[in-house]
């Protein structure tokens, strides 16, 4: 084992204090010192998405970090979206009625993609959502479930202005 | 696909982080690490040492400095991209940004990183092009400046020694009422673009245009400035082929083949491209001047 460093970091809430070599991703920490295996990883180079986890409430590629970097933040992961273990988020929800999933591998980091980007465009038009997506590939559905998924869950956020305090949060 | 083991450091300040540079063998900066971290996944490079710039002090900035924008080299693009002052007064970057990979490679990636990386069809590499940007460098010895155009030396390398790191950079501002424009073609949204356009256009309401720059990226080893261009069109007031037969020395640009597309399809694209982003920047400067939408 090479170079290690102490690091302290919230994921979903929960604080952890790891040991971590110092090359090893965010991706692979979160997955195999955590064991959160909810955050995929499809091309570990930046391009496919499915590592997508929430970095103090912004986007980023897990797979594009190191682990020693999250040092002090706070992570949301996909285990973190559903207010409840028995409970949808309204934008999980949508997905599930709206069949815009299929196997699933990409949902993870569509999912975390999509949580930043209602949060910042609670009205977006289809294209926005095209857009807002365009960095998630998706080999199943052909996307247009997910964007039917998407927009249908900007409407039942608006609808209800409490839950969009229950967009999960670090802050 | 894992990193190759690396000692890493993260300094805190500047003059620490030039200090590691200056002292360790075979070392490379981390940025927003969107071009580093996947090379190092792919073990693409191997170094003995990974400086990480993201905790150093006072590297993020956006700020307006005698009508120019200085940007630290740490601000992330996605800061950019929501800046006001950028989208008032720096207009084109803020139209090049959202063609800058997604949300969530803005969010990590620096402009720092994307102008040190140097790719030859980054967008923000072109605008530093087109602007006559001036970066500002930190070594053993103090800070110095580099302009934009002798910065890029080669492919993908910038004029800077081994002990030196980028830590800011200055746009100059074109008058309050211009036109721009930075169009590109890919093959997906986000992609890296086969061939840009970055067009600044200054005139007057009678639509005469009195200052240009044009800059061709994707093409060669560093986006260039279509200097015939510039010169075809400064004083004249576009009418008729004007803008199209101007772009046709865009044609004469030197291009790379590769595997995304070969020299005369880029050749071709540049000049296409250049004449739609004139066309639009000359609406919005007439737009600018008058009012109304051209």
């Amino acid at each position: 084992m090479g170079e290690t460093r102490k690091i302290a970091l919230t994921v979903n809430g929960k604080r952890y204090e790891e040991e971590v070599e110092v090359r090893v991703t965010l991706a692979d920490f979160i997955r195999h010192q955590l064991g959160l295996t909810g955050t995929h990883l499809g091309c570990e180079h930046g391009v496919c998405g499915a590592c997508t986890i929430l970095l103090d409430d912004r986007s980023a590629r897990s797979c594009l970090m190191l682990a020693v970097q999250a040092d002090g933040h706070d992570i949301l992961t996909v285990e973190g979206i559903a207010p409840s273990p028995d409970k949808l988020h309204p934008l999980q929800q949508a997905f599930h009625e709206h069949h815009g999933l299929q196997c699933g591998f990409c949902t993870p980091g569509i999912l975390t993609t999509l949580i930043e980007f209602l949060r910042d465009n609670p009205d977006p038009t289809e294209q926005e959502v095209r857009i807002a997506i365009a960095g998630n590939l998706c080999r199943c559905t052909g996307y247009q479930n997910i964007v039917t998924a998407t927009l249908d869950a900007a409407k039942r956020l608006r609808a209800q202005p409490a839950s969009a305090s229950n967009l999960p949060s670090s802050s | 696909m894992k990193p190759p083991p690396f000692r890493y450091h993260d300094p805190k300040t500047v003059s620490e982080a030039v200090g590691l540079l200056d002292s360790l063998e075979n070392a490379k900066l981390l940025a927003g690490g969107q071009s580093l971290m996947p090379m190092l996944n792919f073990r693409f490079v191997l170094p003995d040492h990974i400086i990480d710039l993201n905790r150093v002090d006072g590297l993020a900035y956006i700020r307006g400095a005698q009508g120019a924008l200085e940007i630290g080299a740490m601000t992330r693009q996605r800061d950019l991209e929501f800046s006001e002052a950028v989208r008032a007064r720096w207009p084109i970057m803020h139209e090049a940004l959202l063609q800058v990979g997604h949300r969530q490679t803005r969010n990590r990636g620096t402009i720092g990183g994307s102008l040190c990386h140097l790719d030859p069809a980054a967008e923000l590499v072109s605008l530093a092009m087109g602007y006559d940007a001036t970066v500002m460098v930190a070594g053993p010895k103090g800070q110095r400046e580099v302009p934009f155009a002798g910065f890029p030396v080669a492919y993908m390398t910038p004029a800077i020694e081994a002990n030196e790191l980028v830590v800011g950079v200055r746009f100059p501002q074109w008058a309050a009422k211009h036109g721009y424009a930075f169009v590109e073609f890919s093959r997906r949204h986000g992609d890296f673009a086969i061939t840009s356009a970055a067009v600044l256009l200054e005139g007057d309401a009678s639509g005469k245009i009195t200052r240009a720059s044009v800059t061709i990226g994707g093409m060669g080893t560093a986006p260039e400035r279509a200097r015939e261009v510039e010169q075809a069109i400064v004083g004249q007031v576009p009418a008729g082929t004007l803008f199209r037969e101007a772009c046709e020395s865009c044609r004469k640009l030197e291009a790379i083949d590769d595997v995304h597309a070969p020299a005369s399809y880029r050749q071709h694209l540049a000049a296409v491209l250049s004449r739609r982003a004139l066309e639009k920047a000359h609406a919005r400067l007439l737009e600018a001047h008058t009012g109304r939408p051209h």
